[in-house]
């Protein structure tokens, strides 16, 4: 296929770079695609170059039209997530040399419906973690009643502050053995967020909460598979958060 | 369908092969805990048989005497033990014990959920299953 044309040639890449690889794309257009079609592409690459930079360079060189979410290519806006070679990972996180292979394919990831090609809506998820109520509960207010402020010591933060890093990319629901099967799974996200201000000592929520995913296609849908945790690229380990909480909820733990 | 939400069904839900040990020992439990159930209701099926005499005991239980009904029972063992040894490993994480503490995660960011504790708990498991299976193999089969 023309497309396959080497990109060396055109690219803003490094000519010299030495290396090339193939990148597999999946594409889909759900609104008169019938089914996914992967086409390759060969990409020059560095040392350095992450997936999402082979995508552009796709994107800016052979095939304009491969669509692709991105944002602050540092790995903290969540955007990018999809699935390289099997696995969700972010694009602008993972490097090409880091994978270890000639041929990258890279797919949209599973668990959520597609919008085209790489990109998939992430509503439900957005709309689980608006469930858990992320945000500090208490009748008095630092705001409205500015005559004091919250303490916090030190050893407080270091209770929930891991779980305050999910920026949301939903790598966790796209490797959760549970979220291949059942949709209304609340899903590693939503529940690890839920622990993050159970944990917070200025919150006082903890009970609305726990009500919350004490419901069957909630917390206890979670079988502990880990992968969750195995993939998120924020160290937030969703899979402890929710073991955590239903130490509360199974009252081994106050 | 499978388009509209892109999910990875059984299939994906099954694959136990990409993401480590522990999401192997999550498809093996699943696996044993349904080999287990349909063992129970046959082994039900099997011992009902004495209320029809002592010969359609006998022959019912000649059918375990078998090299079919020797490798079932190897794999009724084997799926005992992992079962249970992984399912008090997986009770105590659930109550949320040995699943690490909370700190702030540093590069790069290994899971402590997933430690070490847990992996050689599911070695042990197999290595147990193994180890019973062998056991009862050289009884099943023995002399
Ligand atoms: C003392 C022995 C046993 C222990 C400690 C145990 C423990 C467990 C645990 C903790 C789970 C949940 C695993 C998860 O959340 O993924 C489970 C699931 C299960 N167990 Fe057992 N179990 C035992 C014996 C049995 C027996 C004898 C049977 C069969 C009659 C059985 C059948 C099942 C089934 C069908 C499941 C559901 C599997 C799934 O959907 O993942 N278990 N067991
Ligand atoms: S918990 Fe991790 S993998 Fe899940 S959405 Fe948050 S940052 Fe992404
Ligand atoms: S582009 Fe922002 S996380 Fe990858």
């Amino acid at each position: 296929m023309s497309e396959t044309a080497l990109a060396e040639e055109q690219s803003s890449t490094e000519v010299s770079s030495s290396k090339i690889v193939t990148l597999r794309i999946a594409k889909f257009n759900p609104e008169h695609d019938s089914g996914q079609q992967y086409v390759d592409f060969k990409v020059p690459y560095e040392r350095w170059t992450t997936v999402l930079d082979a995508v552009l360079d796709v994107k800016k060189h052979l095939d304009h039209s491969v669509a692709v979410r991105y944002s602050c290519r540092q790995a903290s806006c969540g955007s990018c997530g999809m699935k390289i070679n099997g696995r969700p990972r972010l694009a602008c996180f993972t490097k090409i040399s880091e994978l270890n292979s000639d041929v990258v394919t890279v797919e949209p990831m599973n668990n959520y419906p597609i919008v085209r090609d790489l990109v998939v809506k992430l509503d439900k998820m957005f709309a689980n973690h608006k469930k858990m109520q992320p945000y500090v509960i208490r009748e008095d207010s630092e705001i409205t009643a500015p005559t004091k402020e919250f303490n916090q010591t030190p050893e407080q933060l270091e209770e929930y502050i891991q779980f305050a890093n999910c920026i949301k990319c939903g790598l966790c629901n796209s490797a959760c053995p549970t979220m291949a099967t059942d949709s209304s799974f609340l899903g590693p996200q939503a529940l690890g967020q839920a622990y993050r201000y159970v944990a917070d000592n200025r919150d006082k929520g903890k009970y609305s909460r726990l009500k919350i995913i004490d419901e069957s296609h909630g917390i206890w849908r979670c079988h502990f598979a880990g992968s969750c945790s195995q993939v998120c690229p924020k160290g937030v380990d969703p899979a402890m958060g929710i073991q955590l909480l239903r130490g509360y909820l199974l009252g081994f733990r106050k | 369908m499978k388009r509209n939400e892109n999910r990875e069904g059984i299939k994906g839900m099954a694959n136990p092969g990409r993401y480590g040990i522990e999401r192997f020992a999550y498809w093996l439990m699943r696996i044993t805990g349904l080999g287990l159930l349909a063992y129970f209701i046959g082994h039900i099926y099997e011992t009902s048989n004495i209320v029809n005499g002592k010969t359609a005991w006998e022959n019912m239980l000649s059918m375990t005497q078998t090299t079919e009904g020797h490798v079932l029972l190897t794999l009724v063992i084997g799926m005992c033990v992992f079962h249970t040894a992984n399912g008090i490993r997986v009770m105590l994480g659930h109550g949320g014990y040995g699943v690490g503490k909370p700190a702030r995660p540093d590069y790069p960011y290994t899971p402590a959920s997933q430690n070490n504790m847990h992996k050689l708990c599911i070695y042990a498991s197999i290595g147990l299953a193994a180890l019973a299976m062998m056991y009862g193999m050289s009884v099943l089969f023995g002399e």
